[in-house]
Protein backbone atom coordinates (compact mmCIF):
# COMPACT_ATOMS: atom_id res chain seq x y z
CA UNK A 1 0.00 0.00 0.00
CA UNK A 2 1.02 3.58 -0.50
CA UNK A 3 3.07 5.25 2.18
CA UNK A 4 1.29 7.88 4.29
CA UNK A 5 3.00 10.79 5.97
CA UNK A 6 2.13 9.81 9.54
CA UNK A 7 3.99 6.52 9.06
CA UNK A 8 7.25 8.17 7.96
CA UNK A 9 9.91 8.77 10.61
CA UNK A 10 13.21 10.60 10.35
CA UNK A 11 16.12 8.20 10.09
CA UNK A 12 14.03 5.34 8.73
CA UNK A 13 15.64 3.22 6.05
CA UNK A 14 13.85 2.64 2.76
CA UNK A 15 14.07 -0.84 1.27
CA UNK A 16 17.53 -1.20 -0.34
CA UNK A 17 17.66 -2.37 -3.93
CA UNK A 18 20.25 -3.74 -6.33
CA UNK A 19 20.04 -3.15 -10.07
CA UNK A 20 22.06 -4.77 -12.84
CA UNK A 21 23.62 -2.64 -15.58
CA UNK A 22 25.01 -4.31 -18.68
CA UNK A 23 26.38 -3.09 -22.00
CA UNK A 24 22.98 -3.40 -23.63
CA UNK A 25 21.57 -1.08 -20.95
CA UNK A 26 23.74 1.77 -22.22
CA UNK A 27 22.98 1.13 -25.88
CA UNK A 28 19.30 1.21 -25.05
CA UNK A 29 19.63 4.31 -22.88
CA UNK A 30 21.66 6.08 -25.58
CA UNK A 31 18.87 5.51 -28.07
CA UNK A 32 16.09 6.56 -25.72
CA UNK A 33 17.85 9.64 -24.31
CA UNK A 34 19.73 10.85 -27.37
CA UNK A 35 23.09 10.79 -25.52
CA UNK A 36 25.31 8.94 -27.98
CA UNK A 37 28.66 9.78 -26.37
CA UNK A 38 30.79 6.76 -27.42
CA UNK A 39 32.42 6.40 -23.96
CA UNK A 40 29.13 4.68 -23.06
CA UNK A 41 29.31 2.00 -25.73
CA UNK A 42 32.77 1.84 -27.34
CA UNK A 43 35.49 0.18 -25.30
CA UNK A 44 38.11 1.46 -27.74
CA UNK A 45 37.06 5.07 -27.32
CA UNK A 46 36.51 4.80 -23.56
CA UNK A 47 39.97 3.39 -22.90
CA UNK A 48 41.43 5.83 -25.45
CA UNK A 49 40.39 8.78 -23.25
CA UNK A 50 41.82 7.15 -20.14
CA UNK A 51 38.79 5.39 -18.70
CA UNK A 52 39.25 1.83 -17.40
CA UNK A 53 36.42 0.63 -19.63
CA UNK A 54 33.02 1.65 -20.97
CA UNK A 55 31.08 3.62 -18.34
CA UNK A 56 27.35 3.98 -17.78
CA UNK A 57 25.61 7.29 -18.50
CA UNK A 58 25.43 9.23 -15.24
CA UNK A 59 21.82 9.98 -16.08
CA UNK A 60 21.09 6.25 -16.33
CA UNK A 61 22.50 5.76 -12.83
CA UNK A 62 20.44 8.71 -11.59
CA UNK A 63 17.28 7.32 -13.19
CA UNK A 64 17.77 3.88 -11.66
CA UNK A 65 18.55 5.24 -8.17
CA UNK A 66 15.29 7.22 -8.18
CA UNK A 67 13.30 4.02 -8.06
CA UNK A 68 14.18 3.37 -4.42
CA UNK A 69 12.00 6.38 -3.60
CA UNK A 70 9.41 6.36 -6.39
CA UNK A 71 8.57 2.68 -5.92
CA UNK A 72 8.33 3.27 -2.16
CA UNK A 73 5.82 6.13 -2.43
CA UNK A 74 4.01 4.61 -5.41
CA UNK A 75 3.50 7.87 -7.30
CA UNK A 76 6.53 8.79 -9.43
CA UNK A 77 4.86 12.11 -10.26
CA UNK A 78 5.08 13.25 -6.64
CA UNK A 79 8.75 14.16 -6.92
CA UNK A 80 9.34 17.80 -6.01
CA UNK A 81 13.11 17.88 -6.33
CA UNK A 82 15.84 15.37 -7.20
CA UNK A 83 19.56 16.09 -7.25
CA UNK A 84 22.73 14.03 -7.37
CA UNK A 85 26.48 14.43 -7.56
CA UNK A 86 28.37 11.95 -9.74
CA UNK A 87 31.47 11.02 -7.76
CA UNK A 88 32.86 8.07 -9.67
CA UNK A 89 32.08 6.52 -13.04
CA UNK A 90 30.13 3.26 -13.15
CA UNK A 91 32.45 1.00 -15.11
CA UNK A 92 30.62 -1.73 -17.01
CA UNK A 93 32.82 -4.68 -18.09
CA UNK A 94 31.68 -6.63 -21.15
CA UNK A 95 30.84 -9.91 -19.47
CA UNK A 96 30.24 -9.17 -15.81
CA UNK A 97 28.35 -5.89 -16.13
CA UNK A 98 27.91 -3.85 -12.95
CA UNK A 99 25.55 -4.00 -9.99
CA UNK A 100 24.25 -0.73 -8.60
CA UNK A 101 23.35 -0.90 -4.90
CA UNK A 102 20.99 1.87 -3.80
CA UNK A 103 19.91 2.76 -0.26
CA UNK A 104 17.66 5.53 1.01
CA UNK A 105 17.18 7.09 4.44
CA UNK A 106 14.56 9.61 5.53
CA UNK A 107 16.31 12.89 6.24
CA UNK A 108 13.34 15.14 7.00
CA UNK A 109 9.55 15.05 7.27
CA UNK A 110 7.65 18.30 6.75
CA UNK A 111 4.02 18.03 7.84
CA UNK A 112 3.23 21.58 6.72
CA UNK A 113 4.14 20.94 3.10
CA UNK A 114 3.38 17.21 3.17
CA UNK A 115 6.85 16.39 1.93
CA UNK A 116 9.57 13.90 2.82
CA UNK A 117 13.26 14.33 2.04
CA UNK A 118 15.23 11.15 1.37
CA UNK A 119 19.02 10.89 1.24
CA UNK A 120 20.11 8.36 -1.38
CA UNK A 121 23.40 6.54 -1.62
CA UNK A 122 24.44 4.50 -4.63
CA UNK A 123 27.50 2.32 -4.90
CA UNK A 124 29.12 -0.29 -7.10
CA UNK A 125 31.27 -2.96 -5.41
CA UNK A 126 31.23 -0.86 -2.24
CA UNK A 127 32.48 2.31 -3.96
CA UNK A 128 30.21 5.34 -3.89
CA UNK A 129 29.07 6.54 -7.32
CA UNK A 130 26.39 9.04 -6.27
CA UNK A 131 26.92 11.42 -3.36
CA UNK A 132 24.89 14.30 -1.93
CA UNK A 133 21.91 12.67 -3.59
CA UNK A 134 18.56 13.72 -2.31
CA UNK A 135 14.94 13.46 -3.37
CA UNK A 136 12.03 15.45 -2.00
CA UNK A 137 8.58 13.93 -2.54
CA UNK A 138 5.01 14.75 -1.61
CA UNK A 139 3.47 12.00 0.52
CA UNK A 140 -0.23 11.66 1.24
CA UNK A 141 -1.14 12.66 4.78
CA UNK A 142 -3.82 9.96 5.04
CA UNK A 143 -4.93 6.95 3.06
CA UNK A 144 -7.99 8.78 1.70
CA UNK A 145 -6.47 12.06 0.61
CA UNK A 146 -3.85 14.72 1.12
CA UNK B 1 42.21 26.39 -21.46
CA UNK B 2 39.97 28.33 -19.15
CA UNK B 3 36.38 28.89 -20.14
CA UNK B 4 35.21 32.29 -21.33
CA UNK B 5 33.75 33.97 -18.23
CA UNK B 6 31.69 36.33 -20.36
CA UNK B 7 29.27 33.45 -20.94
CA UNK B 8 28.02 33.68 -17.34
CA UNK B 9 24.51 35.09 -17.27
CA UNK B 10 23.82 34.40 -20.93
CA UNK B 11 20.30 33.31 -21.78
CA UNK B 12 19.46 31.47 -24.96
CA UNK B 13 16.15 31.62 -26.84
CA UNK B 14 13.64 28.89 -26.06
CA UNK B 15 13.90 25.82 -28.25
CA UNK B 16 11.34 24.74 -30.83
CA UNK B 17 8.33 23.00 -29.25
CA UNK B 18 8.86 19.36 -28.22
CA UNK B 19 5.71 17.25 -28.16
CA UNK B 20 5.85 14.53 -25.50
CA UNK B 21 4.38 11.26 -26.76
CA UNK B 22 3.21 8.20 -24.86
CA UNK B 23 5.48 5.89 -26.83
CA UNK B 24 8.56 8.06 -26.19
CA UNK B 25 7.83 7.90 -22.47
CA UNK B 26 7.42 4.12 -22.70
CA UNK B 27 10.70 3.81 -24.62
CA UNK B 28 12.52 5.88 -22.00
CA UNK B 29 10.98 3.93 -19.11
CA UNK B 30 11.99 0.66 -20.79
CA UNK B 31 15.54 1.98 -21.23
CA UNK B 32 15.91 2.75 -17.52
CA UNK B 33 14.30 -0.59 -16.63
CA UNK B 34 11.43 1.02 -14.69
CA UNK B 35 8.19 -0.95 -14.98
CA UNK B 36 5.96 1.58 -13.19
CA UNK B 37 2.52 1.44 -14.86
CA UNK B 38 2.08 5.23 -14.55
CA UNK B 39 4.60 5.50 -17.43
CA UNK B 40 2.62 3.21 -19.74
CA UNK B 41 -1.02 2.83 -18.81
CA UNK B 42 -3.26 5.94 -18.98
CA UNK B 43 -5.69 4.33 -16.52
CA UNK B 44 -2.91 3.80 -13.98
CA UNK B 45 -1.79 7.41 -14.37
CA UNK B 46 -5.38 8.64 -14.04
CA UNK B 47 -5.77 6.67 -10.82
CA UNK B 48 -2.92 8.81 -9.45
CA UNK B 49 -4.68 11.98 -10.59
CA UNK B 50 -2.95 12.65 -13.92
CA UNK B 51 -4.65 13.29 -17.22
CA UNK B 52 -2.36 10.94 -19.15
CA UNK B 53 0.76 8.83 -18.66
CA UNK B 54 3.55 10.68 -16.87
CA UNK B 55 7.27 10.58 -17.58
CA UNK B 56 9.99 9.35 -15.20
CA UNK B 57 11.64 12.09 -13.11
CA UNK B 58 14.80 12.18 -15.24
CA UNK B 59 12.96 12.23 -18.59
CA UNK B 60 13.38 16.03 -19.01
CA UNK B 61 17.07 15.37 -19.76
CA UNK B 62 15.95 14.24 -23.24
CA UNK B 63 15.04 17.86 -23.95
CA UNK B 64 17.42 19.77 -21.71
CA UNK B 65 20.63 18.08 -22.83
CA UNK B 66 20.04 18.83 -26.49
CA UNK B 67 19.03 22.39 -25.60
CA UNK B 68 22.24 22.85 -23.60
CA UNK B 69 24.27 21.64 -26.57
CA UNK B 70 24.00 25.13 -28.05
CA UNK B 71 26.12 26.36 -25.12
CA UNK B 72 28.40 23.35 -24.69
CA UNK B 73 29.27 23.13 -28.37
CA UNK B 74 29.89 26.86 -28.83
CA UNK B 75 33.59 27.05 -29.80
CA UNK B 76 33.84 30.52 -28.21
CA UNK B 77 33.13 28.99 -24.78
CA UNK B 78 36.26 26.83 -25.03
CA UNK B 79 34.93 23.63 -23.50
CA UNK B 80 36.94 20.54 -24.45
CA UNK B 81 34.08 18.08 -24.78
CA UNK B 82 36.41 15.07 -25.00
CA UNK B 83 37.35 15.77 -21.36
CA UNK B 84 33.84 16.38 -20.10
CA UNK B 85 32.08 14.30 -17.47
CA UNK B 86 28.76 14.95 -15.78
CA UNK B 87 29.40 16.40 -12.34
CA UNK B 88 26.02 17.20 -10.86
CA UNK B 89 22.40 17.14 -11.92
CA UNK B 90 19.30 18.47 -10.19
CA UNK B 91 15.66 18.80 -11.20
CA UNK B 92 13.09 21.02 -9.48
CA UNK B 93 9.54 20.18 -10.53
CA UNK B 94 6.26 22.05 -10.59
CA UNK B 95 4.63 18.90 -11.93
CA UNK B 96 5.68 15.77 -13.83
CA UNK B 97 6.05 15.86 -17.59
CA UNK B 98 3.12 14.04 -19.15
CA UNK B 99 2.08 12.73 -22.55
CA UNK B 100 0.57 15.47 -24.68
CA UNK B 101 2.76 18.22 -23.22
CA UNK B 102 4.23 20.59 -25.78
CA UNK B 103 7.34 22.00 -24.17
CA UNK B 104 10.07 24.52 -24.78
CA UNK B 105 13.46 24.74 -23.09
CA UNK B 106 15.27 27.99 -22.33
CA UNK B 107 18.87 27.51 -21.21
CA UNK B 108 20.99 29.88 -19.14
CA UNK B 109 24.64 29.87 -18.10
CA UNK B 110 24.55 30.14 -14.31
CA UNK B 111 28.21 29.68 -13.40
CA UNK B 112 31.69 29.04 -14.73
CA UNK B 113 34.42 28.23 -12.24
CA UNK B 114 37.65 26.35 -11.76
CA UNK B 115 38.16 23.72 -9.07
CA UNK B 116 41.20 21.48 -8.66
CA UNK B 117 42.38 22.15 -12.20
CA UNK B 118 38.99 21.34 -13.71
CA UNK B 119 36.69 23.70 -15.58
CA UNK B 120 33.13 23.61 -14.27
CA UNK B 121 30.13 24.83 -16.25
CA UNK B 122 26.71 25.08 -14.59
CA UNK B 123 23.67 25.54 -16.79
CA UNK B 124 20.00 25.97 -15.95
CA UNK B 125 17.29 24.78 -18.32
CA UNK B 126 13.78 26.11 -17.76
CA UNK B 127 11.17 23.76 -19.22
CA UNK B 128 7.77 25.34 -19.80
CA UNK B 129 4.69 24.57 -21.84
CA UNK B 130 4.17 26.59 -25.00
CA UNK B 131 1.51 28.38 -22.93
CA UNK B 132 4.18 29.52 -20.48
CA UNK B 133 3.40 27.18 -17.58
CA UNK B 134 6.51 26.09 -15.66
CA UNK B 135 7.01 22.31 -15.56
CA UNK B 136 10.57 21.67 -14.40
CA UNK B 137 13.95 23.35 -14.07
CA UNK B 138 17.08 21.28 -14.69
CA UNK B 139 20.47 22.32 -13.30
CA UNK B 140 23.52 20.59 -14.78
CA UNK B 141 27.18 20.90 -13.91
CA UNK B 142 29.66 19.63 -16.46
CA UNK B 143 33.29 19.06 -15.50
CA UNK B 144 36.12 19.25 -18.02
CA UNK B 145 38.84 17.28 -16.32
CA UNK B 146 42.25 18.88 -16.09
CA UNK B 147 41.56 21.58 -18.66
CA UNK B 148 41.87 24.68 -16.46
CA UNK B 149 44.99 26.77 -16.90
CA UNK B 150 47.38 25.87 -14.11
Amino acid sequence: MAVVLSDVTIGADLPSRSFGIERASMVRYAGASGDFNPIHWSEQIATGVGLPNVIAHGMLTMAIAARVVTDWIGDPGAVVEYGVRFTRPVVVPHDAGATLDVAGKVRAVNHDTGTVVVDLTASVSGQTVLAKSRMTVRVRSAAQGW
Amino acid sequence: MTLDQSFVGRAYPATAPYEVGREKIREFADAIGDDNPAYRDPAAAQALGYADVIAPPTFPIVMTMSAAAQIVADPDLGLDYSKVVHGEQRFVYTRPVQAGDVLRVAVHVDAIRVAAGNDLLTTRAEVTTVGGEHVVTAYSTLVARGTAAG
